[in-house]
């Protein structure tokens, strides 16, 4: 008997695990697909958003806020890629530049600090390629960027050292109140098995599934629509095409896209915003592309969309009433919602940890633990490291002298230590993620073969079994002659 | 009579060439611009040829497979039985170029030999 | 730090060839750069025969071609390192390295030769919609798994672009057991070698499908499905042309882009249109003593022509480490227009150059009938008849140097397509 399970390892199942992993609790995190971060989380715009965007009021504006506030410290701690780059929202000739001032107020409520509107004249001197049109922007210098997969990793990871047990490849398929708690039903993905998880508290992190779990044991229904963002990321080359977070004004032409550099020095312009019916339906379609590139070019000119490396999809988990669902469910006795977690979601992560962490905490009646490590440290890179460190550490482990991913320059030593770290990678997708190997310009088309053969080597696993991102996604069928 | 349209691979021009043919011998070529063509053509549809290639494993290698070819030019219908000749075929390192793999590839009479030198593998070496 | 008197980047068809060219023209401090664990580059992949015409007079495999170029530098004693990956290349031609033995290190060359070679166009680059799956891969990727791991990336086929490796894969594939079902090509005409279309698809009975592009991938794991659609004269699909195939695997061969990061590092300018270094005659960059050839100047079709463009780099290498940079002289440029996309080289030193020079390039479609004139200035000098061009093959004219001394104030050279005879 688990005190919290914890559905979803995304990451706000991920941040509220290691909140809770804070306390004297028995802990487990059960999520469908085989590696953490395998659904919202991994495709989203990696913003930490300064908080002017939500209603006063909102959770969306108070957790936002928050989530922003614990980053630098959070980044520290949990060894985050994080960087506050500031965000402007831009205002082009043809809009109402009161829309600009009314963001700004709602900014000021939310408590988002240093927010003021720009001319065209000092925008131009912060970021010489605005579009023509732009003529004024408001400037939020707490906006950030950060790497999703890592923060994801880094909250799964550092509670995964504390103590929380996490089963991948789990679906949950129903969930039951029991005298004690609930029984959580689930089907290994791979194997078919079923087992049983019991808990006295169960935290819905489900994301867009997040609706289907709180109605199996709630009258209270939720309804959550899966809202498809398309993106496309640029090669490093168009990296410093902008150096803030550029969104634009909503206007009665749609929310528009932002264009931004990430963490690793990329550029990535979107998402659409469209409603689906179906929640597995992470393709990108011509139509969303197209969209893209017409639409990101209002705010930003010159956009070297010919430097594309890739184009994704995730689904974002709206909630009908337009906020995120927090709090147990007031039929479900020890049934917490985190759900609803669309934008400013990945913001707001840190302090929903906080938040439902604190709530399970009352709850139970936890403790805190004693030995609690707080600390975390991320895959080393070598690249970080001066020519004298390098060769140190290259004697002591000649795996770091290994390049396998020539274009972002990974050695074996990073994919070894992304394989045998707390929850390691076992796909191309999880090294991928975990060490950006195979995530550069030729998108794994040289080091895939070389990661396989270190999987195989290291986990150990049989070359068939390697997949890109779980069960079915096999990369090799068979031997030559074979089929 | 019957014909035969085919595509000249003689240089990029790529004619498309048709090959007329009485009792299985060429009665005419047409569509070709240079005698290379006529002589493709009269080849391809009485006794077409090719040279085939395919890979093996390796035991004890530094690599796992070499690679391998018909030591010279087999008919086109004999492709598939060639290959599969090689099906269940495993060579132990070292291989060099033009080691028989096979002596006779499916009854063409033509061997099938290594085109890729395989040196031990070098723990192999140690043991 | 280690000095050497020339530093190859890559141990491919065109570093073995600039080496054995360079060695032969008197340099013996030469060190080869591979980040593979063999010498041969990408031809230790391309098992298919039908590379060396040109140079060896027969028919070879990738493997073989390769191993007598490595068997050449051999026999001269060139050194080489393997496994080891070149970090940066610096303007005064200070080489970083790293392997797990040496750990990082630095080099001091007087002259470096670029020869990286090229890398695929991916997925991603193409901007093709639809899902994310396993199953997608470069047709070069599919190429290394069959060919030297032994695996089959998957049964049921569709290929986007019929580039050679493309057109390849395809009988590789086919002869391995899959059901290669379709080649789509987004162009009114195949990249690839007439000799490859007859011997890789039609003989297999695999439908070529010319001006088609793939416009949706289905299957959220594993691909399921694919859709092509015919495209018009814009490139963009017709709606209503759509055609499904089920298949696990899509391979892609649309394009090769020439891999010039380290090139960028040391500061040598691209060439925009071949994403390959601007060089003149001697083959070397705008860096003085840094020179490029093989597939990271300019993708080439032959790999013939790489050893031959190499040698040139390798002894031009050496005249510079023996004699210096020289002094200032005139440069003409080389103008590409009315269909020739691009020439390597793009300037001439009519004082500094052999005695003939080869020129290559490419042209931007299909010409029928037309010839190949060369002007100085507005003076026709050459025209050469050629029955049919196509931007999947180079081309070439020879500059002589005698012909150019006659223009002493020549201004350019323009390279055109024209009509006529």
């Amino acid at each position: 008997m688990y005190d919290v399970a914890i559905i979803g390892a995304g990451v706000t199942g991920s941040a509220i695990a290691r909140e809770l992993s804070r306390y004297q609790a028995n802990i487990c995190v059960i999520d469908r697909e085989e590696d953490v971060c395998g659904g919202t989380s991994k495709a989203n715009s990696a913003i930490i958003h300064a908080g002017f965007d939500a209603a006063p009021g909102s959770l969306k504006a108070r957790l936002n806020v928050r989530g922003n506030q614990m980053m630098d410290a959070l980044a520290k701690e949990l060894d985050i890629p994080f960087l506050r780059n500031g965000s402007l929202v831009t205002c082009t000739k043809d809009q109402d530049r009161s829309g600009l001032e009314a963001l700004l107020e709602k900014g000021k409520k939310n408590g988002v600090p240093d927010l003021r509107i720009l001319e065209r004249g000092e925008l131009l001197t912060l970021e010489p390629n605005l579009g023509d049109d732009v003529v004024c922007a408001l400037y939020a210098p707490t906006g950030g960027i950060v790497c999703p997969f890592h923060m994801t990793m880094a909250f799964a990871e550092n509670a995964c050292v504390n103590g929380v047990s996490f089963f991948l490849n789990t679906k949950v398929t129903s969930i039951r109140k029991e005298d004690a708690g609930y029984a959580i039903e689930t089907t290994h993905t791979d194997t078919g098995a079923a087992e049983t998880f019991r808990a006295k508290a169960v935290v819905n992190a489900a994301g867009v599934y997040a609706d289907t779990l709180n109605n199996m044991v709630s009258s209270r229904k939720i309804h959550i629509t899966a809202r498809k963002g398309e993106y496309c990321l640029l090669d490093k080359d168009a990296g410093t095409h902008v150096s803030h977070t550029i969104f634009q004004l909503p206007s009665k032409m749609g929310k528009g896209v932002l264009v931004t550099p990430t963490v690793h020095g990329n550029l990535l312009v979107g998402p659409t915003a469209v409603d689906v019916e179906n929640k597995e339906a992470v393709n990108t379609t011509q139509d969303g592309l197209d969209t893209l590139s017409r639409t990101a070019s209002l705010s930003v000119k010159n956009l070297p969309m010919r430097q594309v490396i890739t184009s994704f999809a995730g689904l974002r988990a709206h909630e009908d009433g337009d906020d995120f669902v927090i709090g147990e469910a007031p039929d479900a006795k020890g049934f917490i919602n985190a759900a609803g977690i669309e934008s400013p979601g990945l913001s707001s992560a840190p302090a929903i940890g906080e938040t439902v962490a604190e709530l399970v905490r009352g709850l139970l009646s936890l403790s805190e633990k004693p030995d609690f490590v707080a600390e975390r440290r991320g895959i080393l890179r070598p690249e970080t490291l001066s020519m004298e460190e390098r060769n140190r550490l290259i004697r002591e482990n000649p795996a770091y002298g290994n390049i396998i991913c020539r274009c972002e320059m990974i050695t074996e030593g990073e994919i070894l230590d992304a394989i045998h770290r707390p929850l390691g990678a076992r796909s191309l997708d999880g090294v991928k993620r975990r060490t950006r190997a195979g995530m550069g310009r030729c998108q794994a088309g040289f080091c895939s073969p070389r990661t396989m053969e270190i999987l195989e080597r290291e986990v150990p696993m049989r070359i068939y079994d390697i997949t890109k991102n779980g069960v079915g996604s096999n990369i090799v069928v068979g031997v030559n002659k074979e089929l | 009579m019957s014909t035969r349209e085919l595509t000249c691979i003689g240089c990029p021009l790529g004619c498309a060439v048709t090959v007329t043919l009485e009792n299985g011998t060429v009665t005419g070529v047409a569509g070709n611009t240079c005698p290379r063509g006529d002589a493709y053509a009269r080849k391809e549809v009485t006794n077409p040829t090719r040279i085939v290639t395919s890979t093996v494993r390796v035991k004890g290698g530094a690599v796992p497979m070499t690679n391998v070819k018909t030591a010279s030019d087999i008919p086109k219908d004999k492709i598939f039985d060639c290959v599969n000749a090689l099906r269940d075929v495993v060579v132990t390192a070292p291989v060099n170029i033009g080691d028989v793999i096979l002596p006779d590839a499916a009854g063409t009479g033509v061997a099938i030999v290594a085109a890729r030198n395989v040196p031990v593998s070098s723990e192999m070496r140690q043991l | 730090m280690k000095q050497y008197d020339l530093v190859i980047v890559g141990g491919g068809p065109a570093g073995l060839a600039a080496a054995v060219s360079a060695k032969d023209s008197g340099i013996d401090s030469i060190l080869i750069i591979e980040r593979d664990k063999e010498l041969g580059g990408i031809l230790n992949q391309c098992i298919h025969n039908g590379f060396g015409l040109h140079t060896f007079k027969e028919e070879l495999t990738g493997p073989e071609y390769a191993s007598r170029f490595i068997s050449q530098a051999a026999e001269r004693g060139i050194a080489y390192k393997l496994n080891t990956m070149v970090m940066d290349i610096s303007p005064e031609k200070k080489v970083t390295a790293m392997n797990r033995e040496d750990g990082m290190f630095e080099i001091e060359a007087k002259a470096v030769i670029l020869a990286m070679g090229c890398r695929e166009r991916s997925r991603g680059a193409l901007n093709i919609p639809g899902y994310r799956p396993a199953g997608i891969y470069s047709a070069g990727t599919a190429q290394r798994l069959v060919n030297m791991e032994g695996y089959m990336p998957g049964r049921e086929v569709v290929i986007l672009g019929s580039g050679d490796i493309g057109l390849i894969m395809a009988r590789r594939m086919t002869l391995e057991g899959a059901k290669v079902k379709v080649v789509a090509e987004l162009m009114p005409y195949s990249g690839g070698l007439k000799r490859n279309i007859v011997q890789c698809l039609d003989d297999f009975d695999i439908p070529l499908k010319l001006s088609h592009t793939v416009v949706d991938i289905e299957g959220k794991e594993r691909v399921e499905a694919v859709t092509i659609a015919e495209v018009g004269c814009d490139r963009r699909p017709i709606p209503g042309t759509e055609e499904r195939y089920t298949c696990d695997t899509l391979l892609l061969s649309c394009g090769l882009i020439p891999e010039n990061e380290l090139s960028k590092s040391a500061g040598v300018s691209i060439n925009p249109v071949t994403s390959g270094p601007v060089v003149n005659d001697s083959l070397e960059t705008n860096i003085s003593g840094i020179f490029a050839c093989g597939n990271v100047l300019h993708v080439h079709d032959l790999v013939d022509y790489v050893s031959q463009e190499a040698a040139a780099a390798g002894k031009n290498a050496a005249a510079y480490i023996k004699n210096g940079a020289p002094a200032e002289t005139k440069t003409v440029e080389i103008h590409p227009v009315d269909g020739v996309r691009y020439t390597v080289p793009k300037y001439i030193r009519p004082a500094e150059m052999d005695d003939h020079l080869t020129v290559r390039f490419r042209v931007g479609e299909v010409y029928k009938n037309r010839c190949i004139a060369v002007y100085f200035d507005d003076t026709l000098i050459s025209r050469r008849k050629r029955p049919v061009m196509a931007p999947g093959e180079m081309e070439q004219v020879i500059l002589s140097k005698a012909k150019l001394s006659e223009f002493p104030d020549l201004g350019k050279i323009t390279i055109r397509i024209e009509e006529g005879e």
